[in-house]
């Protein structure tokens, strides 16, 4: 695997028959790649929080994926109505998920804690009214 | 044990035909993010939740399988995704308890 590949995805709001697809798409590609399992774990996970929270959250959004040797990089960003308190977000068991996304199984409050404990870094830019820009690294072998 | 053996005891319906998986434990939770975070790889997934949401997150935590339980119907899009997606999907009317116990008791 000596080239780098990028890939990207629209993700649409709101559209929760298809949450998650983008997220599959890129561990089969990883998959077909032969990355070690356990990265391909974290990128599944930590990705697809942030692909759910940008359905849920941001009317979706766009993700960047880029892969190289040494890692996976995982840009998502939206123009939902931002993060007002990050450090409150973080906490695991907070959720601002409404009733109805909560019926499918969401709003456990673990999504930005996913997307931490996931991922070897994890940065979160964010302007409340403006958008977030989340992104995860996850480091190979 | 496998997706076969588990139903070679009759006590499911069978939603949607994906792969036989060997299945390496039980799982049980409702709660999407836990789940995906907690279950390992190859376990028989119980729980009520049956949307298009619980086929991504078996997908991406490799679950061996879903187990719905309590009598939890998945609607027939939904299924064929599961097969669309090498995604086993059986059925039990018993609670989750009991179902999750079934299969533990196979292991």
């Amino acid at each position: 695997m000596n080239e780098k590949i990028h890939l990207s995805y629209v993700i649409p709001g709101d559209d929760f028959t298809r949450a998650g697809e983008a997220s599959g798409e890129v561990k089969k590609k990883l998959k077909q790649m032969g990355v070690p399992p356990e990265a391909i774990r974290k990128v599944a996970i930590s990705m697809y929080e942030g692909e759910i929270n940008m359905v849920i959250h941001a009317n979706g959004g766009m993700i960047d994926v880029d892969i190289s040797t040494s890692d996976i990089t995982i840009v998502l960003e939206d123009h939902g109505p931002g993060i007002e308190n990050v450090a409150l977000a973080m906490q695991a068991g907070y959720s601002t998920a409404p009733d109805k996304v909560r019926a499918l199984g969401f709003g456990a409050g673990m999504g930005l804690p996913n997307m931490k404990k996931y991922s070897d870094e994890l940065i979160i830019d964010t302007k409340p009214g403006y958008g977030t820009k989340v992104t995860l690294v996850v480091k190979i072998g | 044990m496998t997706v076969s053996d588990l139903l070679s005891s009759g006590a499911y319906t069978v939603i949607a035909r994906g792969k036989d998986a060997k299945i390496t434990g039980v799982y049980c939770c409702d709660l999407l993010s836990i789940a995906m975070s907690h279950m390992k790889n190859g376990m028989a997934w119980v729980t009520v939740m049956a949307n298009r949401n619980t086929l991504a997150v078996a997908q991406l935590a490799d679950a061996g399988c879903i187990i719905l339980a309590e009598g939890t119907v998945l609607d027939e899009e939904s299924a064929k995704k599961a097969e669309e997606e090498n995604i086993t999907v059986l059925a039990s009317d018993k609670p989750i308890f009991e179902t999750a116990l079934a299969v533990y008791e196979k292991l």
